[in-house]
C-alpha cells in the first residue's frame, strides 16, 4: 500500500478522524464488554443477596448503593451489561442473517415476488419495533430468548429492505456485467462482488441496529415485557428505580448512564466502521 | 468454422422500441471486425447481445451462434461456459468495470483461477505474468484498489482480466474512449499486439474512425441500429456509399482539420 497514488495528507486526516470515533467507540463498548465478562467470574455480591440496607446511598460497602430490596446496584449493573450485550449480539445476528437472506432473495426475484416481499417488509416496518416485539413476547411468553427473537425479527425487515436496495444498485453496476462476461456464476457474483460492496453500508446499519436493539430491550424490560426478574436488565433497573427516583436518584441514573455509554459507543463504532470497511472512501476524502 | 455468426439480430426494448435491426455478420477465428457508429447506434447493445448479457427490459431476436452455441434465448447455464472461455469483453470505462472494493491482483486472478484451474503459487505466477503482459507491475498494481491507479493502468488491468481466461474472441467496446489521447495510442498498440500474438478474433466497437482504422480492416457502419454500410476501412473512408457514412467521414475530417492534426 506504500505505492498508492493518494495525497498523504488526505489519508492522514481521514485516519485521524476515523481512529478518533472508532477508538472512542471501542473504549466505551470495550468497557461494557469487560464488565460483562468480569460478571461471569466475579460479582461484589450474590445477585439475590438482599442483606444490604434498603436504598442505601453510595458508599464503601455498596459503591453505588442498593435498590429498594437491599440488593447491591453494582452487581445488578454488571449482570445488566451481560444481558444488554447478549440481546444486542443475538438480535443483530438474527436480524442480519434473516434480513440479508430476504433482501438478496427480493433483489434477485422476478418482479411479482420482489413486489410481494417488498410490500410485506413495508408492513412489518410500519409496525413500531416495540409493538411488534410486544406481540411476539405476548405470544411466546416473556423470556430473554423471546425478547432476542422479537427484536431480531423486527430488525430483519429493516435490514432486508436495505439489503434489497443496495443489492439492486450493485447489480446495475458495470463491474457485475464485467464479472459475468468473464464467466462468473451468480453465486460467485453474490459472494465476491455483491456482499463486499453492500457490506460497508450494511455493517454501519447493523452497528446502529445493535444500539436500537439494546434500547428496545431496555424499553421492553421497562414495560415489564423483558426478561423475567432474576435477570437484572438495565431497563428493569430503570423501571424499579422509577418510584424512588427522587429519594435515591443513583438507582435510575446509573443504569441510564450505562445504557447511554453502550449505545453511544456502538454508534461511534458504526461511524468508524464506515471508513474502515470502504477503501474507496480513504482516497476520496 | 466461424467463431461468431450473427444472423438477422434484432434487439428491442420490452416496449417494442428497436435498438438493433436485422444485423448480420460473421467473424472467423483470428479475424477482426470493426463496428462503427455514433452514440446510441446500437453498438454496445450488440456486444451485450453477443454474450447474452442484455439487461432487464431488453430482448434479442434472430440468431447469434457463438462457437456453435445459440446465444439468443439461451438459458444462463448454457451461456456461462462460453463467457470468458470463448469471448471476453473490455468495456469503455474501466473505473466502473472494475470492482472498487477488490484489489486488482484478485480481480485478475479470478478468471485465471476459474478457466485455467490454477491455485496457490501457480496462480500467483500466472497473475504476475498476466499483469506483466499488459506492462503492469504485480508488486505495485496487484495490491492496489482501482481508484488508486490511473485510467490507463485500469484499462490495462481490465484487458489483463479479459485475456486471463484465454478467450478466442475479444470484444472491445470503446476501450479507449475514456482515456486521453497519448494513453489511447498505447492501449491500442497493446490490444493490437496481444490479439495478434494470441491469434484471437477481435470485434472492435468504436465511434472513432481513426481508432477503428488502426485496429481493423473490415468494418460495419451502424446507424440507428441498422447496418448501413460494410467493407474495408479504406474503401469506406475514401468512397462512402451511404450518406450517413459520408457524413461520419466528413465530420471526422472536419474535426481533424479544425484541430490541425494529422
Amino acid at each position: 500500500m506504500s505505492a498508492v497514488l493518494i495525497a498523504p495528507a488526505d489519508v492522514a486526516g481521514a485516519r485521524r478522524n476515523r481512529s478518533w470515533t472508532l477508538l472512542a467507540g471501542l473504549v466505551l463498548v470495550g468497557a461494557v464488554l469487560l464488565v460483562a465478562l468480569l460478571s461471569l467470574v466475579w460479582l461484589p455480591y450474590a445477585p439475590a443477596d438482599t442483606t444490604g440496607t434498603r436504598l442505601e446511598a453510595p458508599g464503601g460497602t455498596h459503591w453505588l448503593g442498593t435498590d429498594k430490596l437491599g440488593r447491591d446496584l453494582v452487581t445488578q449493573l454488571m449482570i445488566g451489561a451481560r444481558i444488554a450485550l447478549v440481546v444486542g449480539l443475538g438480535s443483530v445476528a438474527i436480524g442480519a442473517i434473516l434480513g440479508i437472506t430476504i433482501g438478496l432473495t427480493a433483489a434477485f426475484a422476478v418482479s411479482w415476488l420482489d413486489d410481494t416481499i417488498s410490500a410485506a417488509l413495508d408492513v412489518v416496518i410500519a409496525f413500531p419495533v416495540l409493538l411488534l416485539a410486544m406481540l411476539i413476547v405476548a405470544a411466546q411468553g416473556a423470556s430473554l430468548g423471546s425478547v432476542i427473537v422479537a427484536i431480531g425479527l423486527a430488525m430483519s425487515a429493516v435490514v432486508a429492505r436495505l439489503t434489497r436496495v443496495l443489492t439492486k444498485r450493485v447489480l446495475g453496476e458495470q463491474f457485475v456485467t464485467a464479472a459475468r462476461t468473464s464467466g462468473t456464476r451468480w453465486p460467485g457474483i453474490v459472494v465476491r462482488h455483491i456482499l463486499p460492496n453492500i457490506w460497508p453500508t450494511l455493517s454501519v446499519n447493523l452497528a446502529l441496529q445493535f444500539g436500537v436493539a439494546v434500547l428496545a430491550e431496555a424499553s421492553l424490560s421497562y414495560l415489564g415485557l423483558g426478561a423475567p426478574p432474576p435477570n437484572a436488565s438495565w431497563g428493569r433497573l430503570l423501571q424499579e428505580a422509577q418510584g424512588t427516583v427522587i429519594t435515591a436518584p443513583v438507582g435510575a441514573i446509573a443504569p441510564g448512564v450505562a445504557l447511554i455509554m453502550l449505545v453511544i459507543g456502538v454508534n461511534f463504532i458504526a461511524d468508524g466502521l464506515r471508513d474502515v470497511a470502504d477503501p474507496a472512501r480513504k482516497g476520496s476524502r | 468454422m466461424t467463431l461468431l455468426s450473427v444472423t438477422n439480430l434484432g434487439v428491442h426494448t420490452d416496449a417494442g422500441n428497436p435498438l438493433v435491426h436485422d444485423l448480420s455478420f460473421d467473424l472467423a477465428a483470428g479475424a477482426r471486425l470493426g463496428l462503427i457508429g455514433e452514440s446510441g447506434s446500437g453498438k454496445s447493445v450488440t456486444s451485450l447481445a453477443v454474450t447474452g448479457l442484455l439487461g432487464a427490459g431488453l430482448a434479442a431476436t434472430g440468431s447469434v451462434l457463438l462457437d456453435g452455441v445459440q446465444v439468443v434465448g439461451a438459458a444462463e447455464r448454457r451461456l456461462v461456459p462460453l463467457r470468458g472461455r470463448v469471448a471476453s469483453v473490455v468495456f469503455q470505462e474501466p473505473l466502473t468495470a472494475l470492482d472498487p472494493l477488490m484489489r486488482i491482483g484478485r480481480q485478475v486472478a479470478e478468471p485465471i483461477a476459474r478457466h485455467r484451474g490454477l491455485r496457490g503459487t501457480a496462480l500467483r505466477a500466472a497473475v504476475a505474468e498476466a499483469l506483466a503482459e499488459v506492462s503492469l507491475d504485480e508488486a505495485r498494481i496487484g495490491q492496489a484498489f482501482p481508484h488508486e491507479i490511473s485510467g490507463g493502468q485500469r484499462q490495462r488491468a481490465a484487458i489483463a482480466i479479459a485475456l486471463g481466461s484465454r478467450p478466442q474472441l475479444l470484444i472491445a467496446d470503446e476501450p479507449t474512449t475514456a482515456l486521453d489521447v497519448t494513453v489511447q495510442a498505447q492501449i491500442l498498440r497493446l490490444l493490437d499486439d496481444l490479439v495478434d500474438a494470441r491469434g484471437m478474433a477481435l470485434l472492435f466497437i468504436s465511434h472513432d474512425l481513426a481508432v477503428v482504422s488502426a485496429m481493423t480492416r473490415e468494418v460495419i457502419v451502424l446507424s440507428s441500429g441498422v447496418a448501413v454500410e460494410r467493407g474495408t476501412i479504406d474503401r469506406v473512408l475514401s468512397a462512402p456509399e451511404h450518406p450517413y457514412t459520408a457524413q461520419l467521414v466528413h465530420s471526422a475530417r472536419g474535426l481533424d482539420d479544425m484541430l490541425g492534426t494529422r
